[in-house]
């Protein structure tokens, strides 16, 4: 059996009362994607974050490619390769769409600590970087503010510049969170390309993504996972009707 | 225009300005003029270091005079131990030599600001500018307190450092001096923020949590900074008192740091020649407005509003919308 790249066991974070992450233990195998659905306030985007080291959990472990990163901040989990996109998008306003994902090459490539050569002149970061955004979607738009693109745009951005930081493990959360039915489409359609390339853990809401894509899928209600299993195996869980699904519609 | 060209065209603009002045001030018979000049390049440079880690890098430091104020103490000590014979700390001898009072003073100041900057760095925000503020004012007490070297009155420095082959008692030859090093201090600004360390340093002003997620250690990159805007100032502190020919506690005060803070935001946040365009700005409306009256920073106050409500990135901005367009 191969190693999981990624292992969370008996994970536990409580916020006073609340416990938001309830004895989570989840892997992610080599090449998987794992999707982790959930109502609203299960505690999808706060284990993420805990994951990504933003947030401290109170018990457990997280192992990545066999090792414990328990104490690590976050930009020592992104060297051993890890990576996030986040659902709210978090990039770099006043740069353009090829900066922030050449901030991120250059970031990649270690130090920053050179003070006086002209960064513009990077031509080499510059070209990655339009790798990158080719391969999203997004090259024509590769010099504009990120202002002013559009909501559909930033989510591509936000995956682009995960990947420039070169990851092993994906956390991608809700990237198609508020996309329109033929965005959702391309990004399900991209999210498929990069499929065995890199290991993603999904967090995701439209189902028909997350049956499309998933190898595995694991339910989490009130911050403890109620199932894992495949995609069949999920539809048919009674558990998992009663909790989440079988309040929803004719999805499943 | 291109923004980059018309960056080049303002500094060259502020350079023919500024070396044409002298001789300007003297046919009209104002020598004063390039008195105020020195102010305004001095002044200039300690704006643009504050500008670089508050309008560049997002830090608000509010306590920026404390590096001022110890670039200039350096300056007032080491003449001090010169003129005394005494060496400092029993084995460090006084100097009056420009070239090595001022790099001097950059190192300690640096190192103050490194101190300053690794504990106060720790926090953000509301927390930041209190906490600067609280370190500049332990710094100030301590100078005041500092009765070997004038307490409360300060430090008299009876002549400028010197500088071989140059009369610095002559108040051109200073103020060209102070020219050549601002000139030198920009062309170095200039290259840092279009560096790779100021391409990121403008990356966590925009986010830290999205630097982090890329993997920064956003921590050293600031640290770092504000080491660097430090020595700018302390740079700054040193040639002024070379210029006032005194160094005083009056130069930590917490005023002081406001009036940096002034400055950067007259000229514009975030540029390169805004806070010397600040610099400028401030001493002549102080200037100006001191001489009809006593209550000068009232007036300065209604600028200062103005500036900020309507003009949407200070003078600079201003000056490149209304000369931009016609270009």
């Amino acid at each position: 059996m191969t190693s999981s790249i990624l292992k969370v066991e008996n994970l536990q974070k409580r916020f006073g009362g609340l416990t938001a992450t309830d004895d989570v233990s989840l892997t992610v195998e080599p090449g998987e994607i794992h999707a982790l659905i959930g109502p609203n306030g299960a505690g999808k985007t706060t284990l993420i974050s805990q994951l990504f080291g933003e947030l401290a959990h109170d018990a457990g472990h997280i192992s990545l490619n066999g090792q414990k990163i328990d104490s690590l901040p976050t930009p020592d989990r992104v060297a051993r390769g890890l990576a996030r996109t986040f659902q709210i998008t978090c990039l770099l306003p006043d740069y353009t769409a090829l900066q922030n994902v050449s901030i991120a090459c250059q970031v990649q490539k270690g130090h920053s600590f050179h003070f006086l050569a002209s960064a513009r002149r990077d031509t080499d970061l510059q070209e990655e970087a339009a790798v990158l955004l080719r391969r999203v979607g997004l090259e024509e738009r590769a010099g504009e503010l990120v202002a002013n693109l559009a909501h559909g745009e930033r989510k591509q951005l936000e995956l682009a510049v995960a990947l420039a930081t070169r990851p092993r493990l994906l956390l991608l959360d809700e990237p198609m969170a508020g996309l329109g039915h033929v965005e959702s489409q391309q990004m399900v359609d991209l999210l498929l390309s990069l499929k065995g390339q890199f290991s993603m853990l999904l967090v995701e809401h439209d189902m028909d993504a997350v049956f499309a894509l998933a190898d595995r899928i694991s339910v989490l209600v009130y911050g403890r996972i109620i199932a894992t299993g495949s995609a069949d195996e999920i539809r048919s869980n009674a558990d998992v009707k009663t909790a989440y699904l079988g309040e929803g519609d004719e999805l499943c | 225009m291109t923004q980059s060209s018309s960056k080049t065209l303002l500094g060259i603009g502020l350079l023919a300005v500024f070396l044409a002045l002298p001789v300007i001030a003297d046919m009209l018979g104002q020598p004063a003029l390039t008195s105020l000049a020195t102010r305004v390049l001095i002044y200039g440079i300690a704006a643009a270091s504050l500008n670089f880690i508050l309008g560049f890098g997002g830090m608000v430091s509010f306590g920026h005079a404390a590096f001022f104020g110890v670039g200039g103490y350096v300056v007032g000590i080491l003449y001090q131990h010169y003129a005394s014979g005494e060496p400092l700390f029993g084995f460090l001898p006084g100097t009056n030599q420009l070239l090595i009072t001022l790099p001097l003073a950059i190192l300690v100041s640096g190192a103050v600001a490194a101190i300053i900057g690794a504990l106060s760095l720790r926090t953000s925000g509301i927390q930041f500018i209190m906490i600067t503020l609280a370190f500049a004012q332990m710094l100030f007490f301590f100078f005041v307190s500092l009765k070997a070297y004038g307490g409360d009155d300060g430090l008299i420095i009876r002549r400028a450092n010197e500088v071989p082959g140059l009369n610095m008692r002559d108040k051109q030859t200073v103020y060209y001096v102070c020219l050549a090093i601002a000139v030198l201090f920009f062309a170095l600004l200039t290259r840092l923020v279009n560096s790779r360390f100021g391409y990121v340093l403008a990356g966590l002003r925009q986010s830290e949590q999205r630097m982090a997620a890329i993997g920064l250690h956003a921590y050293r990159y600031k640290l770092v900074a504000f080491v660097i805007s430090g020595m700018g100032a302390g740079l700054a502190g040193a040639l002024m008192a070379n210029f006032m020919r005194f160094a005083s506690p009056d130069m930590l005060h917490w005023t002081k740091s406001g009036e940096l803070m002034v400055m950067v935001i007259l000229g514009g946040v975030g540029t390169v020649f805004g806070p010397l365009i600040g610099a400028g700005t401030f001493i002549v409306l102080e200037t100006l407005l001191a001489s009809w009256t006593e209550n000068w920073q009232l007036g300065l106050g209604f600028i200062l509003l103005f500036v900020v409500l309507y003009t949407q990135g200070g003078v600079q901005a201003l000056l490149q919308r209304v000369f931009g367009s016609r270009s």
